[in-house]
């Protein structure tokens, strides 16, 4: 048992040490595209949406940006670091040892949170300057942060499963993962759309992560926290499942 | 298609242990099957009685692979990646096994050399390196002198020898017949997924043409005579049984017009051997095909 929980941290530590190798390209850059969002729609919009009384609209996109940042890395770094090592042939090493594949999803998925929260932790760190959101349920917002960033972490595991080319992962995450995290809140509140789409936006799960992320910081949102919990955990539950099963039985990495 | 058909041996304790056969033959899908990276649709394979399948971790622990593709993981240097393959299999504070590895292997200097500043024989070593890390009692090399240098082979085949002498087990294959015979006590050779020969070294050497007639023409042999020679380049070779078909055989070079230089007979060797299990192996597929 110690040796497999070993060997689980230490796939957690080579994961971890991996992105912030690159740091430069793994958590500064995604830092510098938020303050990009920040510069470009805070300045745009701020005069010309209110969202909430009480909160200006560069202080309700703070907490958008902030999550997004989050579940995109979260993605970004189990599903990189999957296809990288699927394609140089490096997963081998991984391949021979007597990790479970409880052991994978563990350490892969921790990863990809300990990466989004990094990134999380940096953007809100920059873009509080431009409007502070202040913070009425700090547990919330960790328990919405970890949540987020670990289903999309098993989100990543999936892709990078079943990606055999790189373009292949891009395509995923271009037309799956950019229009769900685009089309969840991030910029406005969905209360500020037609009905149609108010609809559509509660299928979305992304929209939850970010409402009830958003949550802990206004007090306000567009459902109950405890509705957005409910889906982002039953939704973290069922890719969790599925991601474990593809481990399982060695998807596209045993034949 | 049936990569592998059949193949049934056992590997004793402590014993050097060959797999031959020819491009696609099923070394590779066979280790392969013993690392757990392919499944085999049928049969079992142990290591030192765990199951590869349904008792992997176990398998795994005991085992050492070297794989053929020359791979590494550009985001580490070289202590990194005997660091990180060590925990993976539970072995903490194994910097000085990690150590001994790295002068083993002459890799002392490169340590702390990321993993893409390195040489195709230093990345070799470091994949040799990280099949060891965890002191496994079985080692498998697959290939592992493609493409490298006289030192680094003899680096290589010195380290694992000692090794053997140890008591790990090694199941090696390759390409290079003259390593094998030197190396391998005991030998199995594949052909087209099926094991066509399976006996000690010196069995095997025994059983061969008791010799082979080597000499060098400059220009082409007659058909006939071609089919039964080897061919390499300017050298000619013939299996010879007796002192009567070495002059039958340099008879038939003269009255070809042909002049047979820098002549010699040579005791057969292992890669005399295996061309010659190789084509009876032909020969009897063809006769069951038909």
């Amino acid at each position: 048992m110690n040796n497999l929980l070993q060997g689980a941290s230490t796939l957690f530590y080579k994961e971890v040490l991996r992105f912030w190798k690159v740091a430069f390209q793994t958590v500064a850059a995604p830092v510098l595209t938020a303050v990009m969002y920040m510069l470009i729609f805070g300045h745009v919009m701020s005069d010309r949406v209110q969202v909430y009384d009480s909160v200006s609209y560069t202080a309700f996109l703070v907490p958008g940006l902030v999550m997004m940042s989050v579940l995109q890395n979260a993605f970004a770094n189990s599903s990189s670091s999957l296809i990288q090592s699927k394609i140089m042939g490096n997963l081998v090493f991984l391949l021979l040892t007597p990790l479970s594949h409880w052991a994978w999803f563990v350490a892969y998925v921790a990863s990809s949170v300990v990466r989004g929260l990094v990134v999380g932790l940096g953007v809100f760190a920059v873009t509080v300057w431009f409007g502070n959101p202040g913070c009425v349920a700090p547990l919330w917002i960790v328990l919405f942060a970890v949540l987020g960033a670990a289903l999309m972490g098993a989100l990543g595991l999936i892709a990078g499963l079943w990606a055999e080319k790189f373009d292949q992962l891009a395509a995923f995450q271009n037309f799956v993962i950019m229009p769900m995290t685009f089309l969840s809140g991030v910029f406005y509140s969905i209360h500020s759309l037609p009905p149609f789409w108010q609809g559509v936006s509660h299928l979305n799960p992304f929209f939850y992560m970010i409402d009830g992320f958003r949550y802990g910081f206004f007090g306000v949102s567009d459902v109950s926290p405890w509705v957005s919990f409910g889906v982002v955990g039953s939704a973290l539950a069922v890719v969790s499942a599925l991601t474990v099963s593809l481990l399982k039985t060695g998807y596209k990495i045993r034949h | 298609m049936r990569a592998l058909d059949g193949v049934r041996f056992d590997i004793q304790e402590g014993e050097f242990f060959g797999l031959l056969g020819p491009n696609g033959a099923g070394k590779t899908t066979l280790i392969s099957v013993l690392a757990g990276l392919t499944r085999a649709t049928g049969g079992r394979v142990l290591v030192q009685g765990s199951d590869v399948q349904t008792d992997y971790a176990a398998a795994r622990r005991k085992l050492g692979i070297v794989p053929q593709e020359l791979v590494f993981d550009p985001f580490f240097n070289v202590r990194e990646a005997l660091r990180i393959q060590s925990g993976y299999f539970g072995v903490k504070n194994n910097d000085d096994w990690i150590d001994e590895l790295l002068t083993s292997l002459g890799l002392m200097d490169k340590a702390e050399a990321n993993m893409r500043q390195l040489s195709g024989g230093m990345k070799r070593r470091v994949l040799v390196a990280q099949a060891l890390v965890h002191k496994p009692p079985v080692i498998v090399l697959d290939e592992p002198t493609a493409g490298v240098d006289v030192e680094l082979r003899q680096t290589l085949w010195q380290f694992i020898a000692k090794l053997n002498r140890q008591g790990h087990t090694v199941l090696l294959t390759t390409h290079y017949l003259e390593e094998a015979e030197a190396l391998c006590s005991r030998l199995a050779m594949l052909k087209a997924g099926r094991v066509v020969a399976l006996a000690s070294t010196s069995e095997l050497l025994k059983g061969a043409s008791a010799n082979v007639l080597r000499f060098k023409v400059d220009s082409e042999l007659p058909s006939s005579l071609a089919v039964k020679a080897r061919i390499t380049g300017r050298i000619v070779q013939f299996p010879a049984q007796n002192a009567l078909e070495i002059e039958q055989y340099l008879a038939a070079v003269r009255e070809a017009g042909l002049e047979a230089q820098d002549v010699e007979i040579r005791k057969a060797d292992l890669e005399d051997v295996f061309l010659d299990v190789m084509n009876k192996a032909g020969n009897n597929n063809a006769g069951s095909a038909q």
